[in-house]
Formats: C-alpha cells, structure tokens, sequence
C-alpha cells in the first residue's frame, strides 16, 4: 500500500526536557521521525520544549514550536496550524499523555484531527492496568495470580489460592499505592492487608501474586497496516523482576530460551499487539518466567516506542522510529527498503552473530541522601551499551564505556570504595559485606559479583541471594577465572 | 583464595597454533575446507573426523532442532549466533529419533545449562551421539568466506592431522551434488504415526488459573508437574493421509496429527501404485537433505500421484513436485538455513516470516504453464511455494511447521485439509 495522499500535514509532539526515565532516547526517536516524513512530502509541525535536542533545529520541522508540552499549548497549536494528524507514538510518556489529554477534550475531535500510529481506544487499553489485563485474558495469555478482598477473612482466602509469598497488596483508589506492600510471611500480610482495607477509602485490596526474582523478557515488535508483524529484538534482562528495566543490565538477544519457548513467546507479542490494538509502528511488550517452570506471564506493553526500541535499533541495525513513523503514513514493511542491506525489505526479523549488553548509569553520588537501592521505578541517569561476540566481551566493553572509572569487572588495579572503607582492587572483601551488596539490588551490584567468586562464592550461592539466572552469572565466573589466570601469570 | 581454575576453551586464540599453556587444556580440532582455508579450534561432542557439506544457519535458536532434522544429513553446520547449549538438550524438542548432521561449529560452548526443562548438556549429547564439534573459532569468518565462496566440502577432524592433509581429505569427499542422502534417513518400512496420540499434541507453557476470585482463563489446567499438562489436546481425526517420507521432520507429524490428519508415513522408494492401493485421502511429500535431482524413482512416483490424490509438499517435497511437473531445480550458492526468511505471498501480499532450510531451489521459470508460482522470497525472490492450476496440487519451499523457527505459516496445514474437503 503507497502512503496516504489524504494527509498534508502532520503534528509531531517531542518529549520536553530530559528527565530521569525519559532521556535521549526521544530525542533520537523523534528526529528520526521527522526526518522521515519530511523524506515523505509532509509537512512536519513539531512540539518540543527541549532546546539541546537535534530536533527542534530549524531544518528538522517545517514548523518548529519550542513551547511547554501541555494539553492546552498543544491544543492552541493545533487550532493555528490545524494538521491533518497527530503522531503521539515516538515522544514517550509525555507525547503519549498530552495527546490522550487532547483526545479526552475533544480537541482532536473538534479540528479533525487524526491519531495515527495507535488510536486513542489501543493507548488507553495498553496503558490502564485493569484494561490491559482483562485484554490479555481474553486472548489467553497469562497474567499474575490475584484476586479483590474487603474483609482479612476474604484476604486470607485469596492468599491461600495463590499459595505462596511473598504477595503484594494494593488498596483501591489511594494515591501512590498508600498503605499497600509486600508481604513475605503470614504475619506480614495480615497486618498490611488490614491496614490496606482500612486505608482504603472503598475498603477494598488488591491481593497480587508476586513476580519478584522472576526472569524478565522484552520484545520489540512491529506491525503494519496489512497486520504484518515482525519481532525486531528479543531482550533478556540480566537484573530479575524487581529491578526496573531502566535500571537493569540488559542483554540482546535472549539468552536462555529455547526456541519452543522463544516462539511461544513471540506469538503471545502478536496476539498482545493485535489485542490491543496498535495498528501501526513499535511495541515494546514484557515478559516475565518464573525460572523453575517456566511459567510465562505477560507484564506490559508500552503502546510507542521506548528506550528499548533505542537499544533494539542500535542492537539490530533496525531503525525502529524511523520504519514506525513510514508505516503511520500508510506504508507496509515491505514496501520500506532495509537500512542495512538496502536490497532486502524491512519485512524481517534481524538475526544478529552478536551479543548486546546494556548497563544503566547512575548518579547517586550527586544525589545524597537519595535511597541507592533499585526498585520498580527508575533511577539511572543514562546507560552505556557494548556490542561483542561473546556476553563476556560485551559485559565487560559496557562496563568500561560507563565512564565510572573501571575497566570492566576489576583486576584494573584500582581501589573499592564501600561506604566508609576502602579495598584495594585485588582484596578480598568480607563476607557479610558482599552478601549484604548482593541481597538488596543495587548500581554495584555487578561488581560485587566479582568479589563475591572471588571470596569464594559459588554460582549458586549468588544465585540464591540476587535470583540472577546461573547462566549470566557463569559467565560472569569466567571473567574472574581469566583474571586469577592472568594475574598468577604476573608472578 | 580458591585454587586455580581450568580456563574455558574458547578463551583461547586457536587461530594460531603457536605453544602457549592454554592450548593443551582443550583437545584440540580442525575445520578445513576443500578450498584451503583451516580454522584452529577447541573440540567438543565426540572426538573423530567427519565429512560433509560446510554450511551455516542463522537461527539464534533451536539449536537441537536443527541437530536432529534430517535435511542436515551430510552437512556440517555451523551456528552464525556466537552462544550456543545456553538451555541444554530436552527430551521433547527433537525432530526424529536422533541428530543427523555430521559435525557441529559453534563460536562458544556454555559451560552451564540454564533451562527448567534441561536434561543434558549439548556437549554430552553430542558424545552420546558420535558427532564432533568444534568451538573456538571465528564463525564469522567462516560465515562470510561461504556466503561469498558458497557452502564448500570440508572435513571436521579432532585428529592430529596436518592441515594440509584436513584440506586433501575435505577435497577427496565426493559432496552433496547427485548423491542420494534419502535412502540413508528414510523409513525401512511404512509406519502409523503415533498411533497412541501421546506426541503429537502441541507443546504448551504451562498456565494457572489469573484469577482466583474468578474463573480460569486457560483451559482450565493448573501448573501441576508432569508432561500431560504441557500439552494441548488434539481435534478428532477427520482425514486419513500417506507421507513419504524423505527425511520428515516430527513436528510435520505431529502439526499434521494437530489439524486432524492421521497419517501413514512409507518409505521414499514407494511407488505410486503401492500408495493409491491404500486409497488415502491425501498425500504428503516431506522435507528431506541433499539433491532433489538425484531422486528420480521420488519425482516418477509423485507423476503417478499427480492429478489423483490431493497433495502437499514441504522443501524436498516441493522440489520433488517441481521436478514431477517438468521443472528444474538448481543449487544455491549458500542456501537459505535460518529462522528470518522472509516470504510474501503473491495473491494475498501477506508476508510471513519463515523458517527455511535448503540448499536447492526450483526454478520458478522452469515450471509449467498449468502451474502458477505463490509465494516468493523477499531476500532474493527464488521460488518458495507454487500450486497446478487445474489439479489439487500445491507446495512450499520453507518450513511452516517451524520448529526451529516461527509459526506464522502454521494455517498451511489446514488449508491441506480444505483442498482434500474441496476434493471429496
């Protein structure tokens, strides 16, 4: 299909400034779009208070506003310039929220304005929680174990059904999650599922199953207006459930599924993208397996592009945004020639002979007082990624390209800082202090795998404590036995 | 401090093979190739030397899938993903009764295997077989040397040889070109497959019920242990079809068992008159290695199906019907071996993403007036599906059983079952 001719003019709405789990990412998303509807004939009007971004240079847009990212600028905007269609889907939350709020006004509706890329109808089911999950059981897939209680008896009932702790609880309708929890034992849940029903302005919880020390998957999807859908990157977080994928080592492609598990996985992606129904662009869709039997529960998806899609493009030579902002216009994939081979077509699933590591850089010595350990919502400032052809090469490039002082795991000859003491680079750490480093996740984590085969721990001991899959940390025992080997060597 | 630890093989720089103390922990292996070049690497599997065919594929996964599917026979092949064995060897994942290729090149063995569904490690199962590997060398290089030299003869020898003496003995293996590879993984005699209906069910993760205040959503099936509730269930038999089996792959068998196919499966060298005797509904050509043009009691007996008895064919059966219809086939300069092959259908636009394995094409200009091509290649537009115009014949190049690989092809089963329906 040729791209559409009904369109003249298209509203691109930016990220704004650059926050804490909304970086650079969609500065590169964006300007890729713009790029490629100007290569296209349309004409760009673009919405971004960012002055640092390449976007918001005056050759990027054919109208360029460098103005807050709010529903109501925006909406005045649109009243001037009156676009033919909105394109929400590659400026991140922001993007995202300010055209739903425009949606929820009317605003589009008023001017005539076009969502492309995904509709109103699949942002709000991809992006409500209860939506979302109801969606997925519809088709099948697998959600987290729950159920609702408004008595500690009916509580009780539910964390029987689920059997096993720990569980989280959540009360309805308080702001920010307010008197919910985890709980990890019997005691535990009476007491925070009482408090959650009576905080609770409905006295009402939520009783969830929890996913923590699960592994944790990602999948880049992409689909066209003919339903062509095709999987760009598989991700494997090395970081378990728990730990925010913003803040977790990464690695591309996934790394211990097999191909039965991988395929099953990739269907459910299309089935979820279908569902939903984002009509045209990129999908980032999370998984979760639980290690021991291989249950697969799907997290969520974000309905645009994200800071994976970043990485997948980088990963794969995919340009994600680019080939998402053509197929909004009414391309297919096959139509759009590839970037990399420029004989083939973007209809197809790269296949890479490499290993891609992410790692999240974090900044917690500008931040005193700030809590360093890593939980559900994002901490790191930005990330650095390495390319190798085994994941100990790409781990330990990642881990130099950081720009926090090391080569890599150790063995660099520089010292350890850990609070108060200092450690030379080839000592042995106690004991309590690595299993203390290794229990909670944390920025140093990784290194204190390191010390922690060197004090003699074993890949299972680690994997006890941190839940991090065997394979990634076996891996990680072959840096340090390189190490030992090298240095014995210098005697 | 612990005590000094053995390094893994692939650490090390077999490219040269200059004395250094790293080079005597690992056995040592060759992998040449008829035109000379040698790559220096560590062994693993069993030890020996093999002949065959060197070629690659680019699936990332599904690795013992491609070990056990009989198109390998008489090929080496190597992974182009740099990490291999990750998740270990599973009793379920197999795609015959035992792995066919002759050898194994990988970039890097995983020390540890990291599945729940782990029986044994890759290493071991290939000892357990008698099939060497090589790890440790620079599969890239390798793959970029076929992909513009073409897949080459080669030997894969753990052996103490020369490299010169590697190359002379590649050189002298007769190849893949005219040589029957059928007979030697066809069935001795015709077969009921599974007749007990115990390996054909599809494969599932296992679910729980969501929500426990309300209704489950999967079938009802809880994360109970044991195989049975891994396992979908199967529809009732609606039609009785013959294979031939030329090499089939288990999950041909079993996806057909899965759209209501109950199949007999005979040997390559049946002749046509044996099949039609059995009055089956349909027929079904399988996938198979080597040259198709080497089949000729294959292609004469398909001529003698032709017009009589719907059928389907898959790889080796597509080329078999090709050649059946008056076509030609030809080699490949590297083949198609990979899970990402991306093929569009040429009545619908639809673009599935496939998994292929072949290292022969038909050639789509070489085929009859009365036959219409469907589906093409989008990489380099060769021949991956045509149906007779007039008569009840239709086939693919690629594999949409998958496995390794994905499903997007999967309906091509049922439609299988609506020509024979359309027929009756």
């Amino acid at each position: 299909m040729p791209k559409r001719t009904d369109l003249k003019s298209i509203l691109l709405v930016g990220s704004g400034p650059i926050i804490i789990g909304q970086a650079c990412e969609f500065d590169y998303s964006g300007t890729q779009a713009c790029k490629a509807l100007r290569e296209e004939g349309y004409k760009v009007i673009l919405v971004n208070s960012n002055p640092a971004t390449i976007m918001t240079d005056p050759e990027f847009a054919d109208r360029t506003y460098i103005e807050p990212i709010t529903p109501d600028v925006v909406a005045r905007i649109i009243e001037r310039e009156r676009p033919d269609a909105l394109l929400p889907t590659l400026g991140g939350q922001t993007a995202l929220n300010t055209a739903m709020a425009l949606h929820r006004k009317g605003v589009l509706k008023k001017f005539n304005v076009e969502m492309i890329g995904a509709k109103a109808e699949a942002i709000e089911k991809g992006e409500d929680r209860q939506l979302f999950k109801d969606a997925m059981l519809k088709i099948g897939l697998d959600c987290p174990m729950s159920g609702t209680a408004h008595t500690l008896d009916e509580a009780r009932v539910v964390a029987q059904k689920i059997g096993r702790y720990p569980l989280i609880i959540r009360p309805a309708y308080t702001l920010g999650g307010t008197g919910g929890g985890i709980a990890y034992n019997r005691e535990e849940f009476e007491q925070i599922a009482q408090g959650g029903i009576d905080f609770s302005p409905v006295h009402e919880i939520l009783v969830e199953e929890s996913l923590l020390g699960w592994k944790e998957y990602e999948m880049e999807v992409m689909r066209d207006c003919k339903d062509n859908c095709v999987i760009i990157c598989s991700i494997e977080n090395f970081d378990p459930m728990g730990v925010h994928t913003g803040d977790s080592i990464t690695v591309a492609p996934a790394q211990t599924l097999t191909d039965k598990e991988y395929q099953i996985m990739r269907d459910a992606s299309f089935a979820c993208i279908r569902e939903i129904g984002v009509e045209t662009g990129g999908s980032n869709i999370q998984f979760s397996v639980e290690p021991d039997t291989g249950r697969m529960i799907i997290i969520e998806m974000n309905p645009r592009v994200s800071r994976s899609s970043a990485l997948a493009s980088k990963a794969t030579g995919f340009p994600i945004a680019k080939i998402a902002a053509k197929l909004a216009v009414g391309y297919t994939l096959d139509e759009i020639p590839n970037d990399i081979t420029r004989e083939t077509p973007a209809s197809f699933e790269p296949t890479i002979d490499y290993v891609v590591t992410k790692i999240p850089r974090f900044a917690f010595e500008k931040f005193p007082g700030v809590d360093s350990t890593l939980t559900t919502s994002m901490k790191s400032v930005g990330e650095a990624m390495a390319i190798g052809r085994t994941f100990k090469e790409s781990l330990q490039k990642a881990l130099r390209s950081l720009e926090v002082g090391r080569s890599g795991l150790g063995g660099d000859g520089k010292p350890w800082r850990v609070g108060a003491e200092v450690y030379g680079d080839r000592d042995v750490l106690p004991r309590d202090v690595i299993t203390q480093k290794l229990t909670t996740p944390n920025a140093e984590r990784i290194f204190f795998i390191r010390h922690a085969f060197r004090a003699g721990f074993s890949v299972e001991d680690i994997f006890q404590l941190t839940k991090i899959d065997r394979w990634f940390l076996s891996n990680v025992e072959e840096i340090v036995l390189c190490e030992e080997e090298l240095a014995a060597l210098r005697l | 401090m612990r005590k000094p630890c053995r390094l893994a093989p692939h650490r090390i720089n077999f490219v040269t093979r200059r004395a250094s103390s790293f080079i005597r922990r690992g056995v040592t292996a060759i992998l040449a190739l008829e035109d000379g070049t040698v790559f220096h690497g560590a062994g693993f599997g069993a030890q020996g030397s093999v002949l065959g065919e060197v070629c690659f594929n680019t699936s990332m996964t599904g690795y013992q899938e491609i070990l056990t599917d009989p198109s390998y026979k008489g090929q080496i092949v190597t992974m182009t993903y740099p990490l291999i064995g990750n998740y270990g060897i599973n009793a379920l994942d197999v795609e015959s009764t035992r792995p066919h290729v002759s050898g194994f090149v990988i970039r890097e063995l995983s020390r540890v295997v990291s599945s729940w569904r782990s029986e044994k490690s890759l290493d071991q199962y290939l000892r357990e077989n008698n099939i060497p590997g090589i790890q440790g060398i620079d599969t890239r290089a390798l793959t970029k040397h076929l992909r513009s030299r073409g897949a080459m003869k080669g030997i894969l020898t753990t052996e103490s040889i020369s490299d010169k003496e590697a190359v002379e003995r590649a050189n002298k293996w007769h190849g893949l070109i005219g040589v029957d590879y059928v007979k030697e993984v066809t069935c001795r005699s015709e077969y009921d497959w599974d007749p007990e209906d115990s390996d054909s069910r599809r494969w599932r993760i296992p679910g729980t019920s969501n929500s426990v205040g309300g209704a489950p959503h999967s079938d009802g099936v809880d994360n109970g242990k044991g195989a049975e509730t891994y396992r979908w269930s199967l529809p009732p038999v609606r039609h009785r079809i013959v294979a031939y089996d030329f090499g089939i792959k288990h999950n041909i068998l079993r996806r057909l068992r899965q759209n209501g196919f109950k199949v007999k499966v005979v040997p390559a060298t049946t002749p046509s008159e044996t099949v039609l005797k059995m009055n089956p509904e349909g027929i079904f050509l399988s996938n198979g290695p080597g040259d198709p043009s080497a089949l000729d009691y294959a292609a004469k007996s398909v001529k003698g199906l032709i017009g009589k008895k719907p059928i389907f064919g898959i790889c080796l059966g597509h080329q078999i019907l090709g050649l059946a219809l008056g076509g030609k086939t030809f080699k490949l300069k590297f083949g198609h071996r990979g899970g990402n092959q991306p093929v569009k259908d040429l009545s619908t636009g639809k673009i599935s993403i496939t998994s292929q394995n072949h290292g022969f094409a038909v050639d789509a200009k070489s085929l009859p007036k009365d036959v219409e091509q469907t589906k093409i290649n989008l990489n380099d537009q060769t021949c991956e599906g045509f149906r007779h115009r007039e008569l009840p014949v239709f086939c693919v190049q690629y594999h949409p059983e998958a496995s390794p690989g994905p499903h997007d092809a999967n309906d091509l089963f049922a439609e299988f079952a609506k020509l024979i329906e359309g027929k009756r």
